[in-house]
């Protein structure tokens, strides 16, 4: 029985037995466990890959289960982390394979070390800040990686090679702004799928030894329009990412206090300087007399004061929701969690 | 003139214009992430010099965010 586990991709004849093997020993990368990379690592915990490590800064909430599919009403009443979540889901369809979850933000200061071991990395993310990391640590590691993108019944899939095709910051030379997210504007799991086969597709392809598309690839589901550009005449011999005289500008480490407005949710994200373990039990202490409710769920500090919800997480990372001024975010945070 | 623009036929006014007037009346020039112009890619840099003329084909893929 367990035998055939990988039967059907087996007799599917570009992968066959050797390039299941392949993929056993093949570890991929998930940035981000939201819709994305919820779709893309059950794919490929079913299809045998090797090991997955999958990173997520945030928690499960109810909104999320219209799409992400390794979440359960159970996760989001609890307010699970989703990287821990998905690694739990994950573990329970492949008991076979190596499953990481990491509750932490894929950030200039800590991408470098998932890129050591990386055979592949998938974009899960749901920003532009984030993928330009990716971008940036995929080519000066020259791992392999797809973006993905979806919106509305609308999504967008890019396979890079660092060095040989294209990389993002080649195709824009500025971070898009965010006008229209899936939190102003919405999203349909049709269109998440999509985009998530056809990253994991190319993804397969990849470490099963074969070349991938060089098309940058849109699609949009309801109204059933396709286009395919290939766009590898773009590649920038002058690119700060992914040419010869690369700087890499968003690997640059930050000073002090960082914060990420998360896109029409409004919450703010504030990261301490130096991430270090937090003592959940000592915070909740410190702050029960200030708190209209508070919940320690065993991974976040969620509590309320005033307007405004705080989640703490073990890494001293907080999301502030009710607040979509940065700096206003900052004192909060300086008040209540520390310097 | 008319333009087919991912695969829909769209009428302009106008007898001259240029990829970068097409897109700029999209407002979309920023999220822009490749443009073909009768299969052939175009270079950002060449947008302002690309004369567009009756019947073409433009494909238009633009960058989305979310995840
Ligand atoms: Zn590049």
């Amino acid at each position: 029985m367990i035998k055939q586990r990988y039967s059907r991709q087996e007799l599917f004849a570009p992968i066959g037995t050797e390039g299941q093997q392949k993929l056993a020993n093949k570890h991929v990368v998930i940035v981000g466990a939201g819709a994305l990379g919820s779709a893309n690592g059950e794919m490929l915990a079913r299809a045998g890959v090797g090991k997955i490590t999958i990173i997520d800064r945030d928690y499960v909430e109810w909104s999320n289960l219209s799409r992400q599919q390794l979440f359960t009403e159970e996760d989001a009443a609890h307010a699970h982390t989703k990287a821990k979540a998905a690694s739990r889901r994950l573990q329970a369809i492949n008991t076979s394979i190596t499953i990481e979850g990491v509750v932490e933000e894929f950030a200039a200061e800590t991408a470098e070390v998932f890129m050591e071991d990386a055979d592949f990395v998938i974009d899960g993310t749901d920003n532009f800040n984030t993928r330009f990391i990716i971008n940036d640590a995929c080519a000066k590691w020259r791992v392999p990686w797809v973006y993905g993108g979806c919106l509305t019944s609308y999504g967008i899939v890019l396979a890079i090679m660092p060095g040989k095709s294209p990389c993002l910051q080649c195709l824009i030379d500025q971070i898009p702004q965010q006008g229209r997210t899936c939190d102003t504007v919405g999203v349909i799991a049709p269109a998440v799928q999509i985009t998530a086969a056809y990253q994991t597709a190319e993804c397969l392809k990849y470490l099963t030894g074969y070349e991938m598309s060089q098309e940058l690839l849109n699609f949009d589901v309801w109204e059933r329009k396709h286009v395919a550009v290939n766009v590898s005449p773009l590649i920038n011999p002058y690119c700060p990412s992914c040419s010869a005289k690369a700087t890499y500008p968003f690997l640059m480490k930050q000073q002090g206090i960082q914060t990420a407005v998360l896109c029409g949710r409004d919450t703010v994200q504030v990261r301490p300087a130096q991430t270090n373990t937090l003592s959940i039990p000592a915070l909740a202490k410190q702050l029960k007399p200030f708190s209209d409710s508070m919940k320690d769920n065993g991974e976040l500090l969620i509590f309320t004061i005033k307007k405004n919800r705080f989640v703490v997480f073990q890494d001293g990372r907080t999301l502030i929701h009710g607040v979509s001024d940065v700096e206003q975010a900052k004192k909060l945070y300086q008040r209540y969690i520390g310097a | 003139m008319e333009l087919h623009v991912n695969g829909e036929t769209l009428h302009f006014a106008k007898d001259t214009m240029t990829m970068l007037d097409l897109l700029e009346a999209y407002d979309i020039e920023e999220k822009v992430a490749a443009v073909e112009k009768n299969k052939e890619i175009i270079r950002k840099t060449d947008y302002s010099q690309t004369n567009l003329e009756d019947g073409d084909r433009i494909e238009i893929v633009h960058f989305v965010g979310g995840g």
